[in-house]
Protein backbone atom coordinates (compact mmCIF):
# COMPACT_ATOMS: atom_id res chain seq x y z
CA UNK A 1 0.00 0.00 0.00
CA UNK A 2 1.68 3.48 -1.16
CA UNK A 3 1.69 6.03 1.96
CA UNK A 4 -0.93 8.83 2.36
CA UNK A 5 0.84 11.72 0.37
CA UNK A 6 0.24 13.73 3.83
CA UNK A 7 1.98 10.73 5.65
CA UNK A 8 5.66 11.64 6.35
CA UNK A 9 8.26 8.58 7.84
CA UNK A 10 8.65 11.07 11.36
CA UNK A 11 5.13 10.36 12.16
CA UNK A 12 3.26 7.29 13.16
CA UNK A 13 3.38 4.47 11.09
CA UNK A 14 0.48 2.90 13.04
CA UNK A 15 -1.69 5.39 14.92
CA UNK A 16 -4.85 3.96 17.10
CA UNK A 17 -6.85 6.32 18.13
CA UNK A 18 -10.09 5.76 20.91
CA UNK A 19 -10.90 2.55 19.05
CA UNK A 20 -13.54 0.20 20.27
CA UNK A 21 -15.58 -3.19 19.76
CA UNK A 22 -17.80 -5.79 20.39
CA UNK A 23 -18.27 -8.85 20.15
CA UNK A 24 -21.97 -9.19 20.51
CA UNK A 25 -22.88 -8.05 23.98
CA UNK A 26 -19.05 -8.59 25.12
CA UNK A 27 -17.07 -5.27 24.21
CA UNK A 28 -13.29 -6.45 24.13
CA UNK A 29 -11.91 -2.83 22.90
CA UNK A 30 -13.31 -0.04 25.09
CA UNK A 31 -11.48 3.04 23.74
CA UNK A 32 -7.55 1.62 22.99
CA UNK A 33 -5.45 4.48 21.66
CA UNK A 34 -1.30 3.87 20.68
CA UNK A 35 1.09 4.94 18.36
CA UNK A 36 4.17 2.71 16.38
CA UNK A 37 6.96 4.86 14.93
CA UNK A 38 8.57 3.46 11.95
CA UNK A 39 11.48 0.99 13.59
CA UNK A 40 10.13 0.90 16.86
CA UNK A 41 9.21 -2.58 18.72
CA UNK A 42 6.04 -2.48 20.57
CA UNK A 43 4.85 -5.01 23.17
CA UNK A 44 1.25 -5.02 24.55
CA UNK A 45 0.95 -7.65 27.02
CA UNK A 46 -1.92 -8.00 29.35
CA UNK A 47 -4.11 -11.67 30.89
CA UNK A 48 -6.04 -13.49 28.03
CA UNK A 49 -8.85 -12.16 27.33
CA UNK A 50 -7.91 -8.51 27.49
CA UNK A 51 -8.61 -7.54 24.18
CA UNK A 52 -4.67 -7.89 22.90
CA UNK A 53 -5.30 -10.65 19.92
CA UNK A 54 -8.42 -8.79 18.75
CA UNK A 55 -6.76 -4.85 18.70
CA UNK A 56 -3.57 -7.06 16.06
CA UNK A 57 -6.39 -8.03 13.97
CA UNK A 58 -8.20 -4.60 13.64
CA UNK A 59 -4.70 -3.44 12.31
CA UNK A 60 -5.30 -5.38 9.17
CA UNK A 61 -8.76 -5.26 8.78
CA UNK A 62 -9.00 -8.92 9.84
CA UNK A 63 -11.91 -7.70 12.58
CA UNK A 64 -13.52 -4.38 11.95
CA UNK A 65 -13.82 -2.21 14.26
CA UNK A 66 -16.98 -0.46 15.80
CA UNK A 67 -15.96 3.52 16.45
CA UNK A 68 -12.31 5.17 16.67
CA UNK A 69 -9.74 4.88 13.62
CA UNK A 70 -6.55 3.16 13.02
CA UNK A 71 -4.44 4.44 10.70
CA UNK A 72 -1.08 2.67 8.94
CA UNK A 73 1.28 4.79 6.95
CA UNK A 74 -1.23 7.48 7.05
CA UNK A 75 -4.02 5.44 5.29
CA UNK A 76 -7.35 5.12 7.20
CA UNK A 77 -7.49 0.90 7.59
CA UNK A 78 -11.45 1.02 7.95
CA UNK A 79 -12.17 3.12 5.54
CA UNK A 80 -14.83 1.07 3.07
CA UNK A 81 -13.17 2.88 -0.11
CA UNK A 82 -9.17 1.44 1.23
CA UNK A 83 -8.19 -1.69 -0.54
CA UNK A 84 -7.87 -4.11 2.35
CA UNK A 85 -5.53 -6.31 0.21
CA UNK A 86 -2.93 -3.34 -0.85
CA UNK A 87 -3.14 -2.95 3.26
CA UNK A 88 -2.37 -6.50 4.32
CA UNK A 89 0.73 -6.33 1.45
CA UNK A 90 1.94 -3.56 3.75
CA UNK A 91 1.19 -5.45 7.00
CA UNK A 92 2.76 -9.31 8.06
CA UNK A 93 1.24 -11.25 10.68
CA UNK A 94 2.24 -14.18 12.35
CA UNK A 95 -0.64 -16.33 14.24
CA UNK A 96 -0.31 -18.58 17.97
CA UNK A 97 -1.05 -21.61 15.95
CA UNK A 98 1.67 -20.70 12.67
CA UNK A 99 -0.92 -21.86 10.29
CA UNK A 100 1.01 -22.46 7.27
CA UNK A 101 -0.32 -24.43 4.46
CA UNK A 102 0.02 -28.31 5.27
CA UNK A 103 -0.61 -28.82 1.47
CA UNK A 104 2.67 -26.89 0.85
CA UNK A 105 6.55 -27.41 1.20
CA UNK A 106 8.15 -24.79 3.70
CA UNK A 107 9.48 -23.12 0.26
CA UNK A 108 6.46 -23.20 -0.93
CA UNK A 109 4.67 -21.48 1.77
CA UNK A 110 6.90 -18.81 1.51
CA UNK A 111 6.50 -18.38 -2.02
CA UNK A 112 3.23 -18.12 -3.00
CA UNK A 113 1.84 -14.79 -1.75
CA UNK A 114 4.79 -13.08 -3.74
CA UNK A 115 3.55 -15.12 -6.54
CA UNK A 116 0.06 -14.75 -6.68
CA UNK A 117 -0.62 -11.57 -5.04
CA UNK A 118 2.38 -9.43 -5.81
CA UNK A 119 2.37 -11.59 -9.17
CA UNK A 120 6.73 -11.76 -9.33
CA UNK A 121 8.50 -14.00 -11.35
CA UNK A 122 8.91 -17.28 -9.93
CA UNK A 123 13.11 -17.20 -10.48
CA UNK A 124 13.21 -14.17 -8.47
CA UNK A 125 11.08 -15.10 -5.73
CA UNK A 126 12.33 -18.46 -5.24
CA UNK A 127 15.91 -16.93 -4.70
CA UNK A 128 14.52 -14.16 -2.03
CA UNK A 129 12.17 -17.31 -0.85
CA UNK A 130 15.68 -19.31 0.16
CA UNK A 131 17.68 -16.28 1.35
CA UNK A 132 14.67 -15.98 4.14
CA UNK A 133 14.59 -19.64 4.92
CA UNK A 134 18.39 -18.62 5.63
CA UNK A 135 17.46 -15.89 7.55
CA UNK A 136 15.53 -17.74 10.20
CA UNK A 137 17.75 -20.41 9.78
CA UNK A 138 16.24 -23.29 8.53
CA UNK A 139 18.40 -23.87 5.66
CA UNK A 140 17.80 -27.55 4.63
CA UNK A 141 14.38 -27.54 5.14
CA UNK A 142 13.21 -26.11 2.08
CA UNK A 143 11.13 -29.30 0.78
CA UNK A 144 9.63 -30.26 4.31
CA UNK A 145 5.95 -29.84 4.65
CA UNK A 146 4.98 -28.51 8.00
CA UNK A 147 3.64 -31.54 9.51
CA UNK A 148 7.65 -32.82 9.12
CA UNK A 149 8.83 -29.69 11.13
CA UNK A 150 8.85 -28.72 15.08
CA UNK A 151 6.30 -25.99 15.81
CA UNK A 152 9.52 -23.35 16.17
CA UNK A 153 10.37 -24.35 13.39
CA UNK A 154 6.93 -24.23 11.64
CA UNK A 155 6.67 -20.72 12.95
CA UNK A 156 9.83 -19.69 11.63
CA UNK A 157 8.83 -20.75 8.40
CA UNK A 158 5.61 -18.52 9.33
CA UNK A 159 7.78 -15.71 9.61
CA UNK A 160 9.62 -16.08 6.51
CA UNK A 161 6.26 -15.93 5.04
CA UNK A 162 5.53 -12.85 6.00
CA UNK A 163 8.49 -11.51 5.50
CA UNK A 164 8.48 -12.85 2.01
CA UNK A 165 5.59 -9.82 1.23
CA UNK A 166 8.22 -7.23 2.13
CA UNK A 167 5.81 -5.55 5.01
CA UNK A 168 6.40 -1.93 6.81
CA UNK A 169 4.97 -3.57 10.03
CA UNK A 170 4.93 -6.65 11.56
CA UNK A 171 2.33 -8.15 13.61
CA UNK A 172 2.77 -11.34 15.90
CA UNK A 173 0.37 -12.62 17.79
CA UNK A 174 1.38 -14.74 20.84
CA UNK A 175 3.87 -16.52 18.55
CA UNK A 176 5.33 -18.18 20.59
CA UNK A 177 2.39 -19.45 22.74
CA UNK A 178 1.79 -22.50 21.58
CA UNK A 179 5.21 -23.47 21.61
CA UNK A 180 7.49 -26.43 23.38
CA UNK A 181 9.15 -24.56 25.64
CA UNK A 182 12.69 -25.71 24.04
CA UNK A 183 11.76 -24.43 20.90
CA UNK A 184 10.33 -20.91 22.35
CA UNK A 185 14.21 -19.74 22.33
CA UNK A 186 14.85 -19.96 18.31
CA UNK A 187 11.70 -18.13 17.52
CA UNK A 188 12.44 -15.60 19.40
CA UNK A 189 15.83 -15.10 18.35
CA UNK A 190 14.45 -14.81 15.03
CA UNK A 191 12.25 -11.90 15.97
CA UNK A 192 15.18 -10.30 17.71
CA UNK A 193 17.11 -10.17 14.66
CA UNK A 194 14.25 -8.81 12.79
CA UNK A 195 14.01 -6.11 15.30
CA UNK A 196 17.58 -4.97 15.11
CA UNK A 197 17.95 -4.68 11.54
CA UNK A 198 14.89 -1.97 11.84
CA UNK A 199 11.83 -3.95 11.74
CA UNK A 200 8.54 -1.96 12.83
CA UNK A 201 7.28 -4.65 15.14
CA UNK A 202 4.14 -5.56 17.40
CA UNK A 203 4.14 -8.03 19.63
CA UNK A 204 1.13 -9.37 22.01
CA UNK A 205 3.37 -11.78 24.29
CA UNK A 206 3.88 -13.18 27.07
CA UNK A 207 7.67 -13.54 27.27
CA UNK A 208 8.35 -10.90 30.20
CA UNK A 209 11.55 -11.40 29.84
CA UNK A 210 11.66 -10.75 26.00
CA UNK A 211 9.27 -8.15 25.75
CA UNK A 212 11.86 -5.94 28.11
CA UNK A 213 14.83 -6.59 26.55
CA UNK A 214 13.31 -6.08 23.09
CA UNK A 215 10.99 -3.71 23.66
CA UNK A 216 11.02 -0.27 22.95
CA UNK A 217 7.53 0.31 24.62
CA UNK A 218 5.60 -1.89 26.95
CA UNK A 219 1.66 -1.78 26.71
CA UNK A 220 -0.49 -3.46 29.79
CA UNK A 221 -3.66 -4.16 28.99
CA UNK A 222 -6.84 -5.38 30.96
CA UNK A 223 -10.54 -5.16 30.04
CA UNK A 224 -10.35 -3.90 26.78
CA UNK A 225 -8.22 -0.70 28.31
CA UNK A 226 -4.71 0.09 27.95
CA UNK A 227 -3.76 0.56 32.09
CA UNK A 228 -0.39 2.04 31.30
CA UNK A 229 2.33 2.31 29.46
CA UNK A 230 5.70 3.02 29.26
CA UNK A 231 9.32 2.22 28.49
CA UNK A 232 10.48 -1.22 29.53
CA UNK A 233 13.08 -0.28 31.95
CA UNK A 234 10.65 1.75 34.10
CA UNK A 235 7.41 -0.26 33.28
CA UNK A 236 9.19 -3.09 34.91
CA UNK A 237 10.86 -1.59 37.59
CA UNK A 238 7.75 0.51 38.78
CA UNK A 239 5.03 -0.13 37.37
CA UNK A 240 2.33 2.68 38.60
CA UNK A 241 -1.13 0.79 38.59
CA UNK A 242 -2.19 -2.10 41.11
CA UNK A 243 -3.65 -4.07 38.56
CA UNK A 244 -0.11 -3.97 36.50
CA UNK A 245 1.40 -4.91 39.50
CA UNK A 246 -0.36 -7.77 39.97
CA UNK A 247 -0.12 -8.85 36.81
CA UNK A 248 3.42 -8.59 36.38
CA UNK A 249 3.66 -10.17 40.17
CA UNK A 250 2.03 -13.15 39.14
CA UNK A 251 3.88 -13.97 35.38
CA UNK A 252 7.25 -12.56 36.84
CA UNK B 1 12.70 -15.04 31.70
CA UNK B 2 13.23 -16.02 35.35
CA UNK B 3 11.06 -18.14 37.90
CA UNK B 4 9.21 -20.87 36.65
CA UNK B 5 8.44 -21.42 33.27
CA UNK B 6 4.60 -20.93 31.76
CA UNK B 7 3.28 -24.77 32.03
CA UNK B 8 1.48 -25.42 28.76
CA UNK B 9 -0.56 -28.20 27.73
CA UNK B 10 1.00 -31.10 26.12
CA UNK B 11 0.31 -30.65 22.35
CA UNK B 12 -1.12 -34.20 21.34
CA UNK B 13 1.99 -35.86 19.75
CA UNK B 14 1.43 -36.41 15.94
CA UNK B 15 2.17 -40.14 15.49
CA UNK B 16 0.35 -43.40 14.00
CA UNK B 17 -0.81 -46.13 16.14
CA UNK B 18 0.54 -49.53 16.04
CA UNK B 19 -2.82 -51.21 14.29
CA UNK B 20 -2.24 -48.37 11.52
CA UNK B 21 1.67 -48.67 11.28
CA UNK B 22 1.11 -52.57 9.98
CA UNK B 23 -1.82 -51.64 7.82
CA UNK B 24 -2.03 -53.06 4.31
CA UNK B 25 -4.91 -52.89 2.02
CA UNK B 26 -7.05 -56.22 2.22
CA UNK B 27 -9.78 -56.15 0.05
CA UNK B 28 -11.26 -59.21 1.67
CA UNK B 29 -10.75 -60.24 4.95
CA UNK B 30 -10.89 -63.72 5.42
CA UNK B 31 -13.49 -63.39 7.85
CA UNK B 32 -15.92 -61.43 5.79
CA UNK B 33 -15.16 -63.87 2.49
CA UNK B 34 -15.68 -67.08 4.85
CA UNK B 35 -19.01 -65.72 6.19
CA UNK B 36 -20.65 -64.75 3.32
CA UNK B 37 -19.53 -68.02 1.38
CA UNK B 38 -21.19 -69.94 4.11
CA UNK B 39 -24.62 -67.78 3.53
CA UNK B 40 -24.28 -68.51 0.12
CA UNK B 41 -23.31 -72.39 1.00
CA UNK B 42 -25.87 -72.36 3.45
CA UNK B 43 -28.69 -71.16 1.49
CA UNK B 44 -27.82 -73.18 -1.19
CA UNK B 45 -28.09 -76.47 1.00
CA UNK B 46 -31.22 -75.68 2.60
CA UNK B 47 -32.81 -74.48 -0.56
CA UNK B 48 -31.70 -77.99 -1.94
CA UNK B 49 -32.96 -80.36 0.90
CA UNK B 50 -36.21 -78.34 0.67
CA UNK B 51 -36.67 -79.56 -3.09
CA UNK B 52 -35.53 -82.35 -2.62
CA UNK B 53 -38.67 -83.14 -0.09
CA UNK B 54 -41.24 -81.42 -2.14
CA UNK B 55 -40.63 -81.11 -5.53
CA UNK B 56 -40.90 -83.40 -8.58
CA UNK B 57 -38.07 -85.41 -9.80
CA UNK B 58 -36.19 -84.23 -13.35
CA UNK B 59 -35.20 -80.71 -12.59
CA UNK B 60 -31.66 -79.18 -12.01
CA UNK B 61 -29.92 -78.87 -9.49
CA UNK B 62 -30.08 -75.43 -7.69
CA UNK B 63 -26.42 -74.54 -8.16
CA UNK B 64 -26.87 -75.83 -12.31
CA UNK B 65 -29.94 -73.29 -11.91
CA UNK B 66 -28.17 -70.78 -10.61
CA UNK B 67 -24.75 -71.14 -13.12
CA UNK B 68 -27.72 -71.34 -15.78
CA UNK B 69 -28.71 -67.98 -15.04
CA UNK B 70 -25.38 -66.69 -13.94
CA UNK B 71 -23.99 -64.64 -17.06
CA UNK B 72 -27.41 -63.00 -17.80
CA UNK B 73 -27.28 -61.61 -14.41
CA UNK B 74 -23.89 -60.54 -14.63
CA UNK B 75 -23.87 -59.38 -18.24
CA UNK B 76 -27.46 -58.90 -19.58
CA UNK B 77 -28.98 -60.47 -22.42
CA UNK B 78 -26.71 -61.41 -25.34
CA UNK B 79 -26.31 -58.20 -27.37
CA UNK B 80 -28.05 -55.99 -25.10
CA UNK B 81 -26.93 -53.70 -22.29
CA UNK B 82 -27.97 -54.78 -19.00
CA UNK B 83 -27.42 -56.98 -15.43
CA UNK B 84 -24.63 -56.23 -13.14
CA UNK B 85 -22.21 -54.67 -15.79
CA UNK B 86 -25.16 -51.81 -16.25
CA UNK B 87 -25.71 -51.37 -12.34
CA UNK B 88 -21.48 -50.55 -11.98
CA UNK B 89 -21.68 -48.49 -15.69
CA UNK B 90 -24.71 -46.64 -14.13
CA UNK B 91 -23.47 -46.36 -10.34
CA UNK B 92 -19.98 -45.00 -12.25
CA UNK B 93 -22.66 -42.07 -14.64
CA UNK B 94 -24.60 -41.53 -11.93
CA UNK B 95 -21.66 -40.32 -9.18
CA UNK B 96 -19.61 -38.71 -12.00
CA UNK B 97 -22.53 -36.50 -13.09
CA UNK B 98 -23.70 -35.93 -9.72
CA UNK B 99 -19.85 -35.15 -8.18
CA UNK B 100 -19.33 -32.78 -11.19
CA UNK B 101 -23.07 -31.11 -10.07
CA UNK B 102 -22.68 -30.88 -6.65
CA UNK B 103 -18.88 -29.30 -6.49
CA UNK B 104 -20.74 -26.92 -8.33
CA UNK B 105 -23.92 -26.44 -6.15
CA UNK B 106 -21.54 -27.16 -2.78
CA UNK B 107 -19.67 -24.41 -4.05
CA UNK B 108 -23.31 -22.16 -4.15
CA UNK B 109 -23.37 -23.49 -0.94
CA UNK B 110 -20.51 -21.48 0.40
CA UNK B 111 -20.47 -18.22 -2.09
CA UNK B 112 -20.05 -15.09 -0.45
CA UNK B 113 -23.20 -13.64 -2.52
CA UNK B 114 -26.68 -14.02 -0.41
CA UNK B 115 -28.63 -14.88 -3.33
CA UNK B 116 -26.97 -17.79 -4.71
CA UNK B 117 -26.34 -19.24 -1.46
CA UNK B 118 -29.78 -19.59 -0.96
CA UNK B 119 -30.73 -21.15 -3.84
CA UNK B 120 -27.62 -23.72 -3.66
CA UNK B 121 -29.26 -24.20 -0.35
CA UNK B 122 -33.25 -24.92 -1.51
CA UNK B 123 -31.60 -26.87 -3.88
CA UNK B 124 -29.49 -28.99 -1.51
CA UNK B 125 -32.38 -29.66 0.98
CA UNK B 126 -35.03 -30.21 -1.99
CA UNK B 127 -32.54 -33.46 -3.42
CA UNK B 128 -31.09 -34.19 -0.17
CA UNK B 129 -34.49 -35.03 1.27
CA UNK B 130 -36.51 -36.54 -0.90
CA UNK B 131 -36.42 -40.47 -1.30
CA UNK B 132 -34.35 -41.64 -3.90
CA UNK B 133 -36.96 -43.35 -5.68
CA UNK B 134 -39.75 -40.89 -6.09
CA UNK B 135 -36.50 -38.71 -7.58
CA UNK B 136 -36.02 -41.68 -9.89
CA UNK B 137 -39.99 -41.79 -10.94
CA UNK B 138 -40.13 -37.90 -11.39
CA UNK B 139 -37.15 -38.01 -13.96
CA UNK B 140 -38.33 -40.66 -16.08
CA UNK B 141 -42.08 -38.97 -16.50
CA UNK B 142 -40.39 -35.63 -16.94
CA UNK B 143 -38.00 -36.75 -19.44
CA UNK B 144 -39.36 -37.32 -23.21
CA UNK B 145 -38.06 -41.14 -24.68
CA UNK B 146 -36.32 -38.95 -27.42
CA UNK B 147 -35.33 -35.47 -28.05
CA UNK B 148 -35.13 -33.82 -31.47
CA UNK B 149 -31.97 -31.90 -31.95
CA UNK B 150 -32.07 -30.16 -35.49
CA UNK B 151 -32.79 -32.84 -37.44
CA UNK B 152 -31.07 -35.52 -34.94
CA UNK B 153 -33.25 -37.46 -33.10
CA UNK B 154 -31.78 -38.93 -29.94
CA UNK B 155 -33.53 -41.58 -28.22
CA UNK B 156 -33.42 -41.66 -24.26
CA UNK B 157 -32.77 -44.96 -23.00
CA UNK B 158 -34.71 -45.83 -19.69
CA UNK B 159 -30.67 -46.47 -18.51
CA UNK B 160 -29.83 -43.39 -19.45
CA UNK B 161 -33.02 -41.26 -17.38
CA UNK B 162 -32.68 -43.65 -14.36
CA UNK B 163 -28.61 -42.55 -14.38
CA UNK B 164 -30.27 -39.03 -14.28
CA UNK B 165 -32.58 -39.45 -11.35
CA UNK B 166 -30.21 -40.93 -9.61
CA UNK B 167 -27.55 -38.62 -10.11
CA UNK B 168 -29.39 -35.89 -8.40
CA UNK B 169 -29.17 -37.25 -5.02
CA UNK B 170 -25.60 -37.64 -5.64
CA UNK B 171 -25.41 -34.48 -6.29
CA UNK B 172 -27.05 -33.02 -3.14
CA UNK B 173 -24.94 -35.37 -1.21
CA UNK B 174 -21.66 -34.25 -2.65
CA UNK B 175 -22.67 -30.57 -2.26
CA UNK B 176 -23.15 -31.03 1.38
CA UNK B 177 -20.10 -33.10 1.49
CA UNK B 178 -17.94 -30.29 0.20
CA UNK B 179 -19.83 -27.67 2.23
CA UNK B 180 -18.93 -29.86 5.35
CA UNK B 181 -15.21 -30.75 4.50
CA UNK B 182 -14.81 -26.80 3.81
CA UNK B 183 -16.14 -25.74 7.14
CA UNK B 184 -13.57 -28.06 8.82
CA UNK B 185 -10.66 -26.42 7.49
CA UNK B 186 -9.62 -24.57 10.60
CA UNK B 187 -10.47 -20.73 9.86
CA UNK B 188 -6.59 -19.73 11.15
CA UNK B 189 -6.11 -21.25 7.20
CA UNK B 190 -8.71 -18.50 6.08
CA UNK B 191 -7.21 -15.90 8.38
CA UNK B 192 -3.24 -16.47 7.09
CA UNK B 193 -4.23 -16.78 3.57
CA UNK B 194 -6.04 -13.16 4.09
CA UNK B 195 -3.18 -11.87 6.34
CA UNK B 196 -1.23 -12.23 3.13
CA UNK B 197 -3.54 -10.48 1.16
CA UNK B 198 -4.87 -13.60 -0.92
CA UNK B 199 -8.54 -12.83 -2.13
CA UNK B 200 -11.05 -14.96 -1.42
CA UNK B 201 -11.45 -16.92 -4.69
CA UNK B 202 -7.33 -17.59 -4.70
CA UNK B 203 -7.81 -18.27 -0.71
CA UNK B 204 -10.46 -20.67 -1.94
CA UNK B 205 -8.97 -22.11 -4.53
CA UNK B 206 -5.23 -22.72 -3.30
CA UNK B 207 -5.60 -23.14 0.13
CA UNK B 208 -8.77 -24.19 1.58
CA UNK B 209 -9.75 -26.11 -1.79
CA UNK B 210 -6.69 -28.32 -2.07
CA UNK B 211 -6.97 -29.26 1.64
CA UNK B 212 -10.60 -30.58 1.12
CA UNK B 213 -9.73 -32.89 -1.33
CA UNK B 214 -8.38 -35.41 1.40
CA UNK B 215 -10.81 -34.73 3.52
CA UNK B 216 -13.60 -35.57 0.90
CA UNK B 217 -11.89 -39.26 -0.23
CA UNK B 218 -13.77 -41.03 2.34
CA UNK B 219 -17.14 -39.92 2.42
CA UNK B 220 -17.44 -39.65 -1.44
CA UNK B 221 -16.34 -43.19 -1.75
CA UNK B 222 -18.98 -43.68 1.17
CA UNK B 223 -21.80 -42.15 -1.21
CA UNK B 224 -20.54 -44.64 -4.09
CA UNK B 225 -21.27 -47.62 -2.45
CA UNK B 226 -24.52 -46.31 -0.97
CA UNK B 227 -25.45 -45.21 -4.46
CA UNK B 228 -24.09 -48.74 -6.33
CA UNK B 229 -26.38 -51.02 -3.40
CA UNK B 230 -29.41 -48.24 -4.91
CA UNK B 231 -29.25 -49.19 -8.48
CA UNK B 232 -31.48 -52.33 -7.75
CA UNK B 233 -34.06 -49.21 -7.58
CA UNK B 234 -34.14 -48.77 -11.33
CA UNK B 235 -35.06 -52.19 -11.86
CA UNK B 236 -39.06 -50.81 -11.06
CA UNK B 237 -38.63 -48.56 -13.82
CA UNK B 238 -38.01 -51.00 -16.08
CA UNK B 239 -34.02 -51.08 -16.96
CA UNK B 240 -33.17 -54.14 -17.29
CA UNK B 241 -30.52 -54.61 -14.16
CA UNK B 242 -29.28 -57.20 -12.36
CA UNK B 243 -32.61 -57.30 -10.91
CA UNK B 244 -34.83 -57.09 -13.08
CA UNK B 245 -33.01 -60.13 -15.09
CA UNK B 246 -32.77 -62.24 -11.38
CA UNK B 247 -36.78 -61.24 -10.91
CA UNK B 248 -37.17 -62.64 -15.14
CA UNK B 249 -35.47 -65.74 -14.49
CA UNK B 250 -37.06 -66.64 -10.88
CA UNK B 251 -40.58 -65.79 -13.18
CA UNK B 252 -39.42 -68.63 -16.05
CA UNK B 253 -38.31 -70.94 -13.75
CA UNK B 254 -41.49 -70.90 -11.59
CA UNK B 255 -39.99 -72.36 -9.05
CA UNK B 256 -40.20 -70.97 -5.04
CA UNK B 257 -36.92 -73.26 -3.95
CA UNK B 258 -34.79 -70.85 -6.28
CA UNK B 259 -35.84 -68.07 -4.62
CA UNK B 260 -33.60 -67.47 -1.96
CA UNK B 261 -30.86 -69.14 -3.87
CA UNK B 262 -31.42 -66.25 -6.66
CA UNK B 263 -31.82 -63.08 -3.90
CA UNK B 264 -28.86 -64.55 -1.81
CA UNK B 265 -26.84 -64.77 -5.23
CA UNK B 266 -28.20 -61.32 -6.27
CA UNK B 267 -26.87 -59.80 -2.27
CA UNK B 268 -23.14 -62.11 -2.93
CA UNK B 269 -22.60 -60.23 -6.06
CA UNK B 270 -23.00 -56.66 -4.71
CA UNK B 271 -21.77 -57.35 -1.75
CA UNK B 272 -18.29 -58.88 -3.39
CA UNK B 273 -18.30 -55.22 -5.40
CA UNK B 274 -19.23 -53.08 -2.39
CA UNK B 275 -17.22 -54.43 0.29
CA UNK B 276 -13.63 -53.50 -1.28
CA UNK B 277 -15.10 -50.10 -1.09
CA UNK B 278 -16.04 -50.27 2.02
CA UNK B 279 -12.66 -51.35 2.97
CA UNK B 280 -10.27 -49.19 0.76
CA UNK B 281 -12.45 -45.65 2.34
CA UNK B 282 -11.66 -47.20 5.82
CA UNK B 283 -7.95 -47.56 4.80
CA UNK B 284 -8.08 -44.04 3.15
CA UNK B 285 -10.09 -42.63 5.93
CA UNK B 286 -7.10 -43.75 8.60
CA UNK B 287 -4.00 -42.27 6.40
CA UNK B 288 -5.95 -38.85 5.75
CA UNK B 289 -7.06 -38.81 9.71
CA UNK B 290 -3.54 -39.17 11.07
CA UNK B 291 -1.66 -36.67 9.05
CA UNK B 292 -2.44 -33.10 8.22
Amino acid sequence: MSADPKWTPDQPIVSIVDVHKSFGKVEVLKGVSLDVRKGEVVCIIGPSGSGKSTLLRCINALVSIDSGSIKVAGREVHDAALDKLALRRNVGMVFQQYNLFPHKTALENVMMAPMLVLKRQRTEVEEHARQLIKKVRLSGKEDAYPGELSGGQQQRVAIARSLAMNPGVMLFDEVTAALDPETVKEVLVTIRDLAEEGMTCMLVTHEMGFAREIGDHIYFTDHGVIVEHGAPETFFKDAQDSRTREFLSQIL
Amino acid sequence: MKGTPIRRAPLAPIERTSYDSGWRLQAFTPNALVIVSALLVLVIAASTAYAQIGGPAGRLGILDSISKWLPLILFGPPREFGGMVLNIAVSFLAMAIGTVMGAGLGLGLISTHTGIRSAAWGATQFFRNAPWLVLLFFVMLLTPFQVKIGGFTIPLPAWIKATAGLSLPVMANVAEILRGAVNSIPTGQWESAESLAFSRSQTLWRIILPQCVKRMAAPWMNLYAILTMSTPLISIVGVNDAMTLTQDALAAEQRTELLMPMYTLLLVLFFFYCYPIARWTLRIERTYSVKT
